[in-house]
């Protein structure tokens, strides 16, 4: 294993999240009551998926400058950790919202916009699986992915606070204000994110180490 | 003759009650509505999961070192 530390800090982070998350004093609020402790899980997945969709963007960017498969092989791969974090997110939201907003899927803003969001993504797999030679598969999904990741922009960051929203911190303002002032929360929420952002970044690379063998296998690279 | 009766196996139910109460132990994992024992059920599904990202991460690196990359 090259480079320990950042698993190392992986590791503690996301045992520090579900330990401290699960026991660590939180704001008695009516309807959420301990279900706010969510906040640590599903918000973390969202994030993870950003982080993972960017880096996948930069490294198509790359693939589209240098012609190097080993760019787009980090691209698929981070493409494909931040569905699988998408798809995480996208369940423990509509769990979260059957107990609390009482309808797993109440059209909400966000949730729209995240499944338009995804509905990209899936695209992003089924083209590249639909082609065999590996160059024009690697340079069709590199541009597919610039423009799914222009698409991140406003879905996630942009629409969600133009309209009201059932989640908090929308219409106007930013995200996670009205937690944000309670500093117990944010001593597990930072950390949290670190963390889940860090194990996608593990999957991530696992990924494309075992890729770039099988590459270096068939003498493709 | 009943009412003693009666009364000593009152007294007594109500005393073992009382003594169950107090000889209850390991509280710590049954205090606060058992939460944390779902903390504990947390802690080994990550624990496994760890131990086999690990387990893969090891794996990876042995086949890397066999088809000299890096």
């Amino acid at each position: 294993m090259r480079s320990w530390w950042w698993k190392i800090a992986c590791v503690v982070l996301v045992l520090y999240t579900i330990i401290g998350g699960m026991l660590m004093p939180v704001p008695r609020l009516d309807i959420l009551n301990e279900t706010i402790r969510n906040l640590y899980y599903h918000v973390p997945m969202w994030f993870g998926m950003i982080v993972l969709f960017a880096v996948a963007f930069g490294y198509s960017v790359l693939y589209l400058r240098s012609g190097d498969l080993r760019h787009d092989l980090y691209a698929v791969s981070f493409t494909n950790t931040g569905i699988f974090f998408s798809v995480l997110g996208m369940l423990t939201g509509m769990e979260w919202a059957q107990y609390t907003w009482g309808a797993a899927w109440s059209n909400d803003p966000k949730q729209l916009c995240t499944a338009i969001l995804m509905l990209i993504y899936f695209a992003y797999s089924i083209l590249r699986s639909g082609l065999r030679d590996e160059e024009k598969r690697a340079k069709i999904g590199a541009v597919y992915n610039v423009f799914a990741f222009a698409m991140v922009v406003p879905l996630i960051f942009v629409i969600p606070r133009m309209v009201d929203s059932l989640h908090p911190g929308n219409g106007g303002n930013p995200a996670f204000a009205k937690y944000d002032l309670d500093s117990n929360m944010r001593m597990v929420f930072w950390p949290a994110n670190v963390g889940w952002i860090l194990l996608g970044v593990w999957i991530a690379t696992l990924q494309t180490r075992l890729a770039l063998v099988k590459y270096k296998r068939e003498s493709i690279l | 003759m009943t009412k003693v009766f009666l009364t000593t196996v009152l007294l007594l139910l109500m005393s073992a009650t009382g003594v169950m109460a107090q000889t209850e132990m390991a509280d710590v994992m049954r205090a606060d509505g058992k939460i944390y024992v779902v903390v504990v059920v947390l802690a080994t599904i990550f624990a496994g999961i760890f131990a086999y990202l690990i387990h893969l991460d090891r794996k990876i690196s042995n086949i890397e070192k066999e088809n000299n990359i890096n």
